[in-house]
């Protein structure tokens, strides 16, 4: 259990580093809050010809793609804090020891991971007040596909900060993956909006599957082909992405 | 064989069992980015390391060092070659090589927000040895290195010295073998440089091998046993700092002159038959001859007769910076 053991040690010392740097709590708990707050209004015009005639049912449909973006381009922009312990040289520190290259990399992205959900956690809190209602099973079973999404776009974003040749080809190759992703996917609006080829171009992209099975679990249909549709494939992304950042970790050279 | 010390270079070579590093042939390209082509970092490097020694890997910047080191630091794969390290092969069994070495990097490799305490407990940690253990070897390694005065405060608030330090405790918390220091002195003031030093050959007389590399020539002659001096990815020469510099017949003659004298004073002294070679040096000229005392008085009248009058005269024993010139055409601090 060499692996558990060195993971729960990475894992530690990522929270005692969050800790220490307190402003990122303060920013991670305020943003998603705004976003919930500063939409509200236009929720319901906006998603009234999808059938949203209350806020209710307005926040039924943005909730679970707001959580969704949040977990996609938060695990996207963790490769930046990984920039900054490269140069620092403690990823080098670490790789000179037998501890376990895999967790190196999982224990990052698990606490990048526990930090979002903890975010997505305070979101629904946040939406229970306009009238937002889930079943609790339907609510854990989003919870494991937000936590996937999240683990699997860390370990993505981390690889692309290992295999970058320089530092400042981070930020543009971050954008360029994350806004497609974004758009096609429907996060902030559903894609039920777009025009039929809009509709055929993003069902191919993993994220558009994800955000569709959350929004079922959270408009109660957990039983929707959707939602282990999109739990399969992003569990499938989730072990390539982690595996092939894993052989990063072990045999970078810059 | 622990604070052996210094050898003569015609010492018997020692049993099989001394060496504690052996190299054959290290090889490491990159690309350099420019249509396909390749920068030769290090092109086949041998070197052998005794038990208990501290081996100096002086080169000016771009020998190769830090590559060379990273390479058996099982951080880059090499391209060619092979390496045993503390018994242990280096391409067959890099998992067991990490657990015979330490290495500290030129930039050390701690964290702004967490003390040396905690570093020092992570450290241990990562090499599997558990809590309690790692708890009582970081108060250990900070008793050691005398480090207990700051073992609490953040790194970031450490100065380079303390940083260095800390650094080179982490390399060596979990007892190597061999412990890799790479350029360990570069940026420090010299009183923190001087206790860097005394760090290095304490943990020689407890019986740890240790690599270093630098680009400074004092510190190979003062701290090494041995040194290989290397130059675009290769060994030039190897042995002793003394036997080095024994190749080097002779003496130095350091002439500080005006700007602009160098030129028509090395006019007036070549053809002296004493004068072996003659180089540009800072502030003047560098002249290599057999007995510098009896050649000082004919070079002044010789240049006196040129009108030349020199600000200072030194006479020096030849310096590892010369055994370097000698072999390469260059001075290491000048390229
Ligand atoms: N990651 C790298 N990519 C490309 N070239 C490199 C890289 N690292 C080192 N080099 C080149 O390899 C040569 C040796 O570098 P290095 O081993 O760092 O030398 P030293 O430590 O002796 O100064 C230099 O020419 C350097 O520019
Ligand atoms: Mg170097």
């Amino acid at each position: 259990m060499k692996l558990a053991r060195d993971t729960w040690l990475v894992f530690q010392r990522q929270v005692l580093l969050m800790w220490r740097t307190p402003i990122w709590i303060v920013v991670g708990i305020t943003q998603p809050v705004f976003y919930l707050l500063l939409f509200a209004p236009l929720l319901k015009k906006v998603l009234a010809p999808m059938g949203a005639t209350s806020y209710a049912e307005a926040y039924q449909i943005y909730v679970p793609g707001l959580l969704a973006v949040l977990c996609i381009f938060g695990g996207l922009y963790t490769g930046f804090s990984l920039l900054g312990e490269l140069k620092a040289g403690i990823i080098e520190r670490s790789r000179v020891t037998p501890v376990s290259r895999l967790a190196l990399l999982l224990g990052r992205a698990l606490r990048e991971m526990v930090g979002l959900l903890v975010q997505a956690v305070i979101i629904t809190l946040c939406a229970l007040p306009f009238g937002l209602r889930v079943d609790p099973g339907s609510l854990l079973l989003a919870y494991v596909l937000l936590g996937l999404l999240a683990l699997m776009t860390s370990a993505l974003s981390y690889g692309i900060a290992l295999a970058l040749p320089n530092d400042a080809a981070m930020s543009p190759v971050v954008n360029t993956v994350a806004q497609p992703i974004g758009l096609l996917s429907g996060v902030l609006l559903p894609l039920a909006l777009a025009p039929a080829w809009l509709q055929r171009v993003a069902e191919w992209n993993p994220f558009y599957w994800a955000v569709e099975g959350m929004r079922a679990l959270f408009s109660g249909h957990p039983g929707d082909s959707v939602v282990w549709q999109g739990l399969l494939i992003v569990a499938v992304l989730t072990a390539v992405a982690v595996s092939a950042s894993a052989r990063l970790f072990s045999a970078r050279i810059r | 064989m622990p604070g052996a010390g210094r050898r003569g270079a015609h010492a018997p070579t020692p049993a099989r069992e001394f060496w504690l590093i052996e190299t054959k042939g290290l090889r490491k390209s990159y690309p350099s980015g420019k249509h396909g082509r390749t920068v030769d970092a290090v092109r086949g490097i041998d070197l052998d390391v005794r038990a208990g020694e501290i081996f100096g890997f002086l080169g000016p910047n771009g020998a190769g060092k830090t590559t060379t080191l990273r390479m058996l630091a099982t951080l880059i794969r090499p391209d060619g070659g092979a390496a045993l390290i503390a018994g242990a092969d280096l391409l067959a069994d890099p998992a067991e090589v990490r657990r015979r070495i330490g290495y500290v990097a030129q930039g050390g490799g701690t964290a702004d927000a967490v003390s040396g305490r905690e570093e020092l407990v992570m450290q241990a940690r990562m090499y599997g040895i558990r809590k309690a253990d790692a708890l009582r070897q970081a108060e250990d390694a900070l008793k050691a290195f005398d480090l207990t005065e700051f073992a609490d405060r953040h790194c970031s608030t450490y100065s380079g010295g303390q940083r260095r330090r800390v650094d080179i405790a982490l390399g060596v918390i979990h007892s190597p073998k061999v412990l890799f220091l790479d350029e360990p002195t570069v940026g420090l003031d010299p009183a923190s440089r001087g206790q860097v030093w005394a760090e290095i050959q304490r943990l020689r007389t407890e019986g740890m091998t240790v690599v270093v590399t630098t680009h400074y020539l004092d510190e190979a002659d003062a701290l090494c046993d041995r040194v290989a001096i290397v130059d675009h990815g290769r060994v030039v020469v190897e042995g002793t700092p003394e036997a080095l510099k024994r190749e080097i017949s002779g003496d130095v003659v350091l002439l500080g002159l005006a700007a602009g004298e160098a030129g028509p004073a090395a006019d007036a002294l070549r053809g002296q038959p004493y004068l072996h070679r003659l180089e540009p040096g800072e502030d003047g000229l560098r002249l290599y001859l057999d007995d510098g005392a009896a050649a000082i008085p004919q070079l002044l009248s010789v240049l006196n007769a040129a009108g030349i009058v020199p600000g200072t005269v030194q006479l020096q024993r030849p310096s590892l910076d010369d055994v370097f010139l000698a072999r390469t055409g260059r001075s290491i601090e000048q390229s």
